[in-house]
């Protein structure tokens, strides 16, 4: 798993990437209330806001960790936008993106990495 | 670590023992939340809340001139309010625009204890000091004000002092409280029963503590605040109504007494009045949002046909609904309730409803009747 410095996480399995928000990120909202996820067929651009996740008090953007196509997005998150909190890098991911060249995951951090980055908050 | 740009309360110490998350709010650096905005918002709905409102703005005003002076500004009839009695109103500007809103009682013999937003304080004590007249004169308070809200805080409050629980909503006393010189009244802005009290700045941390050793009380923050108030309806400051909206385009005809209006002796009579009588362009109304995400605040509010007719100003989801609620501005001939609108959240359109504010029923506890 690797992580953005705008605390999105990215987890490759072949060409395809699942990408979500970091625990650290879902617990700095507070309770999430809901998500809006993004169509599958759209493609994002690395950096792109791809996605939205509102807190009770504040919607925040979710940058695509990665280029490349949505394939398939969490649409059980419409109905449970709690998940992204009881399990923000697991159950609570958004989309899964097929990734236009894997070694642009090369610049993002590993799970030490980002945890040192945390430290620097 | 302190931001040092930002002030604190006489409780910032006891809101980071406890955990808070703190934030900046209006020049503050204040508890956002504790455990979670919406088990907060949940626990004062239930229970009873404790609230930090020391970053708002406390004053008298005071001098044989004072309730004169004070009424100049503001559209309610304060020289018939009894002592022991508060009222919410408004320090409207020469068009007969909302400078502020405010809760001004008279809880001893003392001239007016006037409570006013964090946010536009230094701006009202300003405006008083340049525009009180004859004898009447403004004193700030630099005392911590605490709010205790929800279903059990009379019961919490009663066991610590009797005569708490024979006051009614929006009775004001200064009384001795927990050995301190207390300004207490019967009010908040959650929609639910409790008491605000105002306290010597030097006892605070020790009060609040107090007041937190019942099992029935928790302390609650700045988010669930929010969320509290707008399921109870009630507008906020520099969001819902500003200097530019009149207290009938805010829905707040209530704060207009009638001996006032019939005198038409109060900054902006003139729009105000004329409103009264041929409609304002707009109103402030309650929308429920039946689709999709949560209309915020800046959010565009459309017609049937998707016509853009206004904006939210403020809203989120609504934790005891279980929906999405909003308030905002539309022509009075779209304000008429279960009028089918729609709101426009980032370019997305989504169907919503007029809908009767409060979107929570208010317990305010109103004393019964005595022969």
């Amino acid at each position: 798993m690797k992580f953005t410095k705008d605390h999105e996480w990215v987890s490759l399995d072949g060409d395809i990437a699942t990408v979500g928000i970091s625990k650290h990120a879902a617990d700095a909202l507070g309770d999430v209330v809901f998500v809006e996820v993004p169509e599958v067929g759209k493609t994002v651009s690395k950096g792109d806001s791809f996605a939205v996740v509102e807190s009770v008090k504040a919607a925040s953007d979710v940058y695509a960790p990665v280029s490349g196509e949505v394939i398939e997005a969490n649409d059980a998150l419409s109905t449970a936008p709690e998940t992204v909190n009881s399990g923000a890098e697991t159950d609570g991911w958004f989309a899964r993106i097929k990734v236009s060249d894997a070694a642009q995951l090369d610049d993002l951090m590993d799970q030490a990495a980002y945890d040192a980055f945390l430290a620097t908050l | 670590m302190t931001d040092q740009t930002l002030k604190t309360t006489p409780l910032n110490a006891a809101h980071r023992a406890l955990g808070a998350r703190m934030v900046g709010f209006g020049g503050y650096d204040m508890p956002v939340q504790y455990e979670g905005v919406l088990a907060e918002h949940r626990w004062t709905r239930e229970h009873a809340g404790l609230f930090d409102v020391s970053h708002m703005g406390q004053c008298k005003i005071t001098g044989a001139d004072a309730v004169a002076q004070f009424e100049r500004f503001v559209p309610g009839d304060y020289e018939i309010l009894k002592a022991g009695k508060q009222k919410y109103s408004l320090l409207l500007n020469a068009d007969g625009g909302i400078i502020d809103d405010l809760m001004a009682g008279r809880p001893d013999h003392d001239g007016l204890f006037v409570v006013v937003n964090a946010g536009n304080k230094d701006e009202d004590f300003a405006f008083w000091n340049a525009n009180l007249e004859g004898d009447a004169r403004l004193t700030v308070l630099d005392r911590a004000l605490i709010a205790i809200q929800g279903p059990e805080a009379a019961e919490v409050m009663k066991a610590h002092e009797p005569v708490l629980a024979e006051m009614g909503f929006m009775d004001c006393a200064r009384l001795m409280l927990f050995g301190a010189d207390c300004y207490v009244s019967r009010s908040g802005y959650t929609g639910e029963d409790g008491y605000e009290i105002s306290v010597p700045a030097d006892q605070a941390e020790r009060i609040w503590n107090t007041i937190l050793e019942d099992a029935r009380v928790k302390p609650i923050g700045l988010g669930a605040r929010d969320s509290l108030r707008l399921e109870a309806g009630l507008p906020l400051h520099g969001h819902d109504i500003d200097p530019t909206t009149s207290p009938v385009e805010g829905a707040l005809t209530f704060a207009l007494s009638k001996s006032r209006k019939e005198r038409a002796d109060f900054a902006g009579a003139d729009r105000i009045l004329k409103e009264l009588s041929d409609g304002p362009a707009r109103v402030r109304v309650g929308l429920i949002v039946k689709e999709g995400a949560p209309a915020r605040e800046g959010a565009e509010i459309a017609d049937a046909d998707g016509n853009v007719i206004g904006k939210v100003t403020s809203g989120g989801p609504s934790p005891t609904l279980g929906k999405n609620i909003a308030m905002g501005f539309v022509p009075p001939a779209f304000a008429a309730l279960g009028t089918a609108l729609k709101v426009i959240v980032r370019g997305k359109t989504a169907a919503a409803e007029v809908v009767a504010m409060p979107f929570v029923a208010q317990r305010y506890y109103r004393k019964p009747k005595t022969v």
